[in-house]
């Protein structure tokens, strides 16, 4: 590679030396995409015909009034096809599998929401796909694991480690080092080894650029302050980056809180003090680990969020200042989403809603002139069991034993599950 | 260094062996086990693999083993008294094998003092390509300790001539694309990248990924230096007890 990919201290590509041509192939790939304008009109045409790009920016004018402080607008990624900014980075992608000539994607999901939009990417281009998922996710996913064997991918359950989002991504890892001739691996965000993570915030960066244009042609002026969930950090990425240059605007990126600070409790690797630098999955970053570099279990009531580590640009940003980390707990993004649901009528995804919860603390603290844009990186429709869990609805619980049944007896009479 | 003593020991054999142990796994006292049963069994050079919770260039088998001597308590301190321990009781060269972090988190410069410090001669780093490694480089050299670089059917010839400049020792060829532990076509095509690979190098070669049986090491004679056997042991152990190993390393050699 003619690069390393570092932001200061961290980034780089600690790769599998298998790897290697890949990784050389990949770099020439993207940077001659990068370079190409027609590349990026190509993405775009894709995108607003295939996705529903530009997404607009709603006035939040009920939730403005109600928190008291200032305006509150909102970036609706959530209107993509597949219901998030994952779409931007997989089309991107399948754009460029395409152009280096292999056959089949692979993709790591937490939420399955990059999984989705994997295989949605895989059958439109016509890819074989194969989606490597946490066990436990599967458990927690089932209707985007249902969409993504619908549209023809093998979805892998994986058992090892914490059965979640990393321990997917080291099983679709041991794919590429086995199939890479014929095999992209899509990474899902802006972490990984270089080229990902700028590979994955430039796709992503439509959103920014979107949304800068969008304050000021109909607002007239820039956000005073900017929220994006932070997970791996592809939909943070993509908005902030619109505002890199306006020293004006802050940049507020927020981890999951989970049940509060402790190790195990969380996913706040720059929010909270509990992750220090690392090195794995191939890249250099702050990591939720033991003093020995052993990677620590997470916690977080959403599973795009449930990751050790985070995109080594946005570490970098902790360590300059550039942007402001925030935790947002469990409890207080439900509260949140439920709030946003009934003042609004949107259903920001349990990602998202971390975004949604630090802003509500906030608004009410600033002026009425003032403007805060929020990124609804997706929508929640995915997370109805487990929404449905949290706020303990007694008619969904209901609907459930009800519908159970029905598969029971049925089974019964076919003979089949017992 | 260890290049010299594979040299040597080339005088009295063609091939030799290398096998590989997961400190930890299943005990540490089972690994002291392993280790004694595998050197009377006349292994040449073994590595001690240092658990890490992401070895993402392993596949299911020493996944595992990674996983279960962490869980059962498996920490650096005690993977680097256990090595001590072996170092001071066999007589033959034993490596390190672990990920990245496992050094970086130490300190990578103490990391690789402690290493000589305790009798280690050498180590495989599997994702940390030499791009990434100045000051593990430089400390090796200073401590006059082989860093090991792997050779894949992937490696252009100027890649191999790059990994050269940086790796003494021996250069760990694997035999093909792939994680650790899954199987290997032994045949012409392999045959043909070791001879590509001795064109790379004048260090010995060593060969693994999916060695498992008397027959593949016959078919490694006179292709290269060294054969390895990792995943394999495992499966042995765990399919037929500790007790197994020394039996079937013996079985492979003879």
């Amino acid at each position: 590679m003619k690069n390393r990919g570092y932001f200061n201290q961290f980034g780089g590509a600690f790769i599998p030396e298998i790897l290697v041509p890949t990784f050389d192939q990949l770099e020439a790939a993207y940077l001659e995409a990068k370079s190409d304008p027609a590349f990026w009109q190509e993405y775009v045409n894709l995108m607003s015909t295939y996705s529903c790009r530009a997404t607009p920016i709603t006035y939040a004018e009920n939730l403005t009034q109600h928190l008291g402080g200032a305006q509150i607008y909102i970036k609706r990624e959530d209107l993509n096809h597949t219901g998030a900014h994952k779409a931007n980075n997989v089309m991107g992608q399948g754009l460029l599998t395409k152009r280096m000539g292999k056959r089949r994607v692979i993709a790591e999901t937490g939420a399955g929401q990059h999984g989705v939009a994997t295989a949605t990417m895989a059958a439109k281009f016509g890819f074989d796909c194969t989606i490597y998922m946490g066990a436990v996710d599967v458990a927690r996913q089932r209707p985007n694991v249902f969409w993504m064997e619908q549209m023809g991918a093998t979805v892998v359950p994986v058992e090892d480690g914490s059965a979640t989002l990393k321990d997917a991504i080291n099983e679709a890892f041991r794919d590429w080092v086995t199939n890479m001739d014929d095999t992209h691996y899509a990474l899902g965000t802006a972490c990984g080894p270089y080229p990902f993570p700028e590979m994955v915030a430039w796709f992503q960066s439509i959103i920014g650029i979107e949304a800068r244009e969008q304050m000021l042609s109909q607002q007239g002026r820039l956000p005073d302050r900017v929220y994006a969930c932070v997970g791996g950090g592809s939909n943070a990425m993509g908005l902030f980056s619109g505002f890199l240059d306006d020293k004006e605007v802050e940049l507020v990126g927020v981890e999951a809180g989970g049940r509060g600070k402790g190790m195990g409790e969380h996913a706040a690797r720059l929010a909270y003090d509990d992750a220090t630098v690392g090195v794995a999955q191939g890249y250099k970053t702050y990591f939720l680990q033991n003093p020995n570099g052993q990677m620590m279990d997470t916690h977080s009531v959403s599973a795009g969020l449930d990751y050790v580590g985070v995109s080594p640009i946005l570490a970098n940003y902790h360590d300059t200042g550039q942007v402001r980390f925030e935790a947002a707990t469990d409890d207080e993004v439900v509260a949140a989403m439920q709030l946003t649901v009934q003042k609004e009528g949107l259903i920001p995804a349990l990602e998202s809603s971390h975004a949604f919860a630090q802003a509500f603390k906030e608004a009410p603290n600033m002026g009425k002139d003032e403007i805060i844009l929020i990124n609804q990186s997706g929508r929640a429709d995915k997370d109805i069991f487990t929404v449905a869990d949290a706020i303990d609805d007694p008619k969904w619980r209901e609907f459930i034993i009800t519908k159970a049944d029905q598969y029971r007896a049925r089974a019964a009479t076919e003979g089949g599950v017992k | 260094m260890l290049e010299q003593y594979i040299q040597d020991r080339l005088q009295h054999k063609e091939l030799l062996l290398m096998t590989h142990i997961v400190l930890g796994y299943p005990s540490y006292d089972k690994s002291m086990y392993l280790v004694e049963s595998m050197v009377e069994a006349g292994v040449d050079l073994m590595e001690l693999q240092i658990p890490f919770s992401e070895p993402m260039a392993d596949g299911p088998v020493i996944l595992k083993a990674n996983a279960e001597a962490l869980k059962a308590g498996a920490t650096l301190e005690k993977s680097l008294e256990m090595a001590e321990k072996i170092t001071a009781n066999f007589d033959i060269p034993f490596l390190f094998m672990t990920y990245y972090n496992i050094l970086f988190k130490h300190g990578v410069s103490d990391f690789v003092s402690k290493m000589h410090d305790i009798g280690i001669k050498g180590a495989i780093i599997p994702d940390l390509p030499p791009e990434e490694a100045s000051e593990y480089l430089q400390a090796m050299q200073q401590h006059k300790l082989d860093p090991v670089h792997i050779f894949t059917p992937n490696s252009s010839l100027e890649r191999k001539q790059e990994l050269n400049k940086h790796t003494s020792g021996f250069m760990y060829t694997v035999a093909r694309k792939g994680v650790t532990g899954k199987d290997t076509q032994f045949g012409d095509e392999l045959g043909d990248y070791l001879v590509e690979c001795r064109q790379a190098t004048d260090l010995p070669l060593a060969l693994g990924f999916g060695v498992k049986s008397k027959a593949d090491f016959d078919f490694i004679r006179g292709k290269a230096d060294v054969a390895i056997i990792g995943s394999e042991a495992i499966r042995v152990m765990e399919d037929q007890g500790v007790e197994a190993v020394g039996p079937f390393i013996h079985s492979i050699i003879n």
